[in-house]
């Protein structure tokens, strides 16, 4: 691939691929018309797309340092924007949050704000100042600014504990949508979707990602939207959804007044499949207190500053202002999505609660309900329950039990959409999950074959040798994270939030300081990296065992106690140590201008 | 005060400027949710329900090309841009 002539030809290469990807969607719809099976078109669909991606991975390959590491930073601010929102946007994302937001309202709604919000922190604080740096990886900023291995190290072990964290949720989220679109068991699932990771990355590198995730966004945005739209549209509700639904999240609002929040008793909830929860909140009223959805959306925020599989996507662009500018367009794009999600989950839901539309089911007999095709559907896949609580013989807002990740999958079906929608939202969930866990796969590799292996442990070896550890890392990190996933400890949002909160406990300050603090040295540093994440990792262990937590902090929130540790450790331990030398307080002063070399040099 | 302080006391004003209009749409708000949620806003949402949905999420967006035009003014007025060889 010849890459002047291949960047220069961008625009013509996606719009032709987005195109063809168009006329897939048109052929499969025809091609259920003629009879062809709801199941051979899911896995058509998530077959054809996995073979394009890893075309993409196949034809990037590479043998440079500066093209595995940050694809020979060269990658124009729009794609580079659209690679980080693929990257940003993982299957927790993509199936999860309309889910959320369908249970929980305004209470989970923060994490909107937060994924959203921690972006203004990424243009301001840090992307212009890590790209001028001209580092490969986090850690490498950290290593350099402050000096130091075990600097550097102490950075790498952050990077992976929230990185791998975050990976096997990911990797969790391929499995279980290859799993339903292949009809195979999950615990193989898991490693059909590893492979096909491994397939993006392992050749190419970040060159191989950066374009593979710009593929993956155009299939996700448009499984996420398509179906919104249509559904609207169907339902009467409004052509642009997300200018006219007003009226519908009123409705639900009456509705919910007139049905009520009835509790249901221990005893009762207990028949309820395992992962399977009703409506108890409301939809659109404030229903957390200030500071319990502030101290969620603030943690994600700084988290979104920290996570090294972001900031690593802004060391591909030509120049500084190209990186913050395309923090702009990244989180254009990932508003594209996150502006819809809530859109979906108040057609979602008022499509089944309210009485009056054909697809409700509140009010119905119970033997009525459990007739239905689609009831019979997702109830078989453990997504789906009702149960006749007080024996009245008909279905309340109380005895009706969705899985969360219903609330995608299953509601073009319900809306009476044709199958092909749920083909393809399957290849945007696939889309979704695999990007992240690509992106971060990478950055774990890459911050131990470039900054264990090659900065600490043998400074003198080849690039070929360098790059074959880090492919072979890759191989390593993505079969520990698969086997994590296949036991199925944890839940895919709860370890997604865990990830940030460790970033931001072990990695905000020092990389915030290392820019905006000249006085902040090395001993500071580590202080800060090693004691805020074992302060965060120590407040997380205590809720868990139950302890009562204080200040609210719950355990979705741990890193804003872990990130205050490291702020105080790095000041106070920067203040009782001596100032960094000349030649560093040099360097921070070139970081943070954008004009003249960077400070690592072009290798 | 040499050119570069001065660019960087400039830089360092307009981080605060974004930071504090960052504050105002991730976090003032919602100080207010309850109350604010009350009143009728954009295209008939409650108030606090349209700036979780939207509203906050498209002001970020702004924010920060606003940012990065601001930014890219300051280190043209101090000569430290970078020069378009890429």
């Amino acid at each position: 691939m010849k890459q002047g002539n291949f960047i220069d030809n961008l625009p013509k290469i996606y719009g032709i691929y987005t195109g063809g990807f168009i006329g897939f969607i048109i052929i499969m719809a025809i091609a259920e018309q003629m009879g062809m099976t709801a199941k051979a078109i899911g896995i058509a669909f998530v077959a054809f797309t996995v073979f394009i991606y890893a075309l993409i991975g196949y034809l990037s390959r590479t043998a440079q340092a500066d093209a595995y590491y940050v694809a020979g930073r060269q990658v124009p601010t729009v794609f580079n924007g659209m690679a980080t929102a693929a990257d940003w946007m993982s299957g927790a994302s993509f199936v999860a949050m309309a889910g959320g937001i369908y249970f929980k309202g305004y209470g989970y709604m923060a994490l909107l704000v937060g994924w959203t919000g921690g972006y203004v922190l990424v243009a301001s604080l840090l992307a212009p100042y890590l790209r001028k740096f001209g580092c490969y990886t986090v850690p490498d900023f950290i290593g350099t600014r402050y000096g130091g291995n075990l600097a550097r190290f102490s950075a790498v072990v952050v990077l992976t504990v929230a990185s791998f964290t975050y990976v096997t949720a990911q990797i969790n989220a391929t499995g279980t949508i290859a799993s339903v679109a292949l009809d195979i068991p999950f615990q193989y699932a898991v490693y059909i979707g590893l492979i096909s990771i491994l397939l993006c990355s392992m050749l190419g590198g970040m060159r191989g990602v950066t374009w593979t995730q710009v593929a993956q966004y155009i299939v996700l945005i448009i499984a996420y939207l398509l179906p919104v739209f249509w559904i609207s549209n169907k339902m009467g509700a409004g052509f642009f959804p997300h200018f006219m639904l007003a009226d519908e999240v009123a409705r639900i609002g009456e509705l919910e007044s007139q049905f009520g929040f009835i509790k249901n008793s221990a005893a009762d909830l207990a028949t309820v499949p395992k992962g399977l929860a009703g409506i108890t909140k409301a939809h659109s009223a404030v229903n957390a207190t200030p500071w319990a959805f502030i101290s969620l959306a603030l943690a994600m925020m700084m988290g979104t500053a920290s996570l090294p599989h972001v900031m690593m996507r802004y060391f591909t662009t030509p120049s500084v202002k190209a990186a913050r500018k395309s923090v702009g367009w990244s989180l254009f794009f990932i508003f594209l999505l996150y502006s819809s999600a809530p859109m979906l989950a108040t057609l979602s839901k008022l499509s089944l609660i309210d009485p009056n539309l054909s697809t409700g089911i509140i009010g119905k007999s119970i033997a009525e309900v459990q007739a239905i095709d689609w009831y019979q559907n997702w109830n078989q896949a453990n997504l789906m329950f009702i149960s006749d609580f007080n024996g009245n013989g008909t279905v309340e807002l109380n005895e009706f039990f969705m899985g969360g990740k219903a609330v995608v999958l299953a509601t073009p079906e319900i809306a009476g959409l044709p199958y092909v929608i749920s083909g393809l939202v399957a290849a945007g969930g696939m889309a979704a999950a695999m990007s992240t866990a690509d992106g971060l796969i990478l950055a774990i590799a890459n911050a131990i074959s470039h900054d264990v292996y090659y900065k600490i442990i043998d400074p003198k070896a080849e690039t070929a040798k360098r790059l074959v550890v880090a492919r072979v890392l890759l191989v390593v990190i993505g079969f520990a994270g698969a086997t994590i996933a296949a036991m199925e400890i944890q839940g895919i949002l709860g370890s997604v939030i865990w990830a940030f909160d460790f970033a931001m406990s072990g990695l905000f300050f020092p990389l915030v300081l290392g820019v905006w603090w000249k006085r902040a040295n090395r001993q500071g540093a580590i202080a800060g990296m090693l004691g805020g994440l074992a302060a965060g990792a120590w407040y997380l262990v205590w809720v868990r065992t139950g302890g009562s937590g204080f200040l609210g902090i719950t355990q979705l929130t741990f890193g804003i106690f872990g990130s205050a540790v490291s702020l105080v450790l790095m000041v106070v331990v920067s203040l009782l140590t001596a100032e960094p030398d000349k030649a560093t307080q040099k360097m921070v002063d070139e970081v943070r201008v954008p004009s003249g070399k960077p400070i690592l040099g072009k290798q | 005060m040499s050119n570069q302080e001065k660019h960087w006391e400039k830089s360092r004003g307009l981080l605060m400027i974004t930071l504090a209009i960052w504050f105002v749409f991730s976090i003032g708000i919602f100080l207010f949710g309850a109350e604010m949620n009350e009143v009728t806003g954009p295209f008939g949402y409650p108030w606090t329900y349209w700036f979780t949905c939207q509203g906050s999420l498209g002001a970020f967006v702004i924010l920060i090309f606003w940012f990065a035009n601001r930014q890219e003014k300051i280190d043209e007025e101090f000569g430290f841009s970078e020069r378009e060889d890429e």
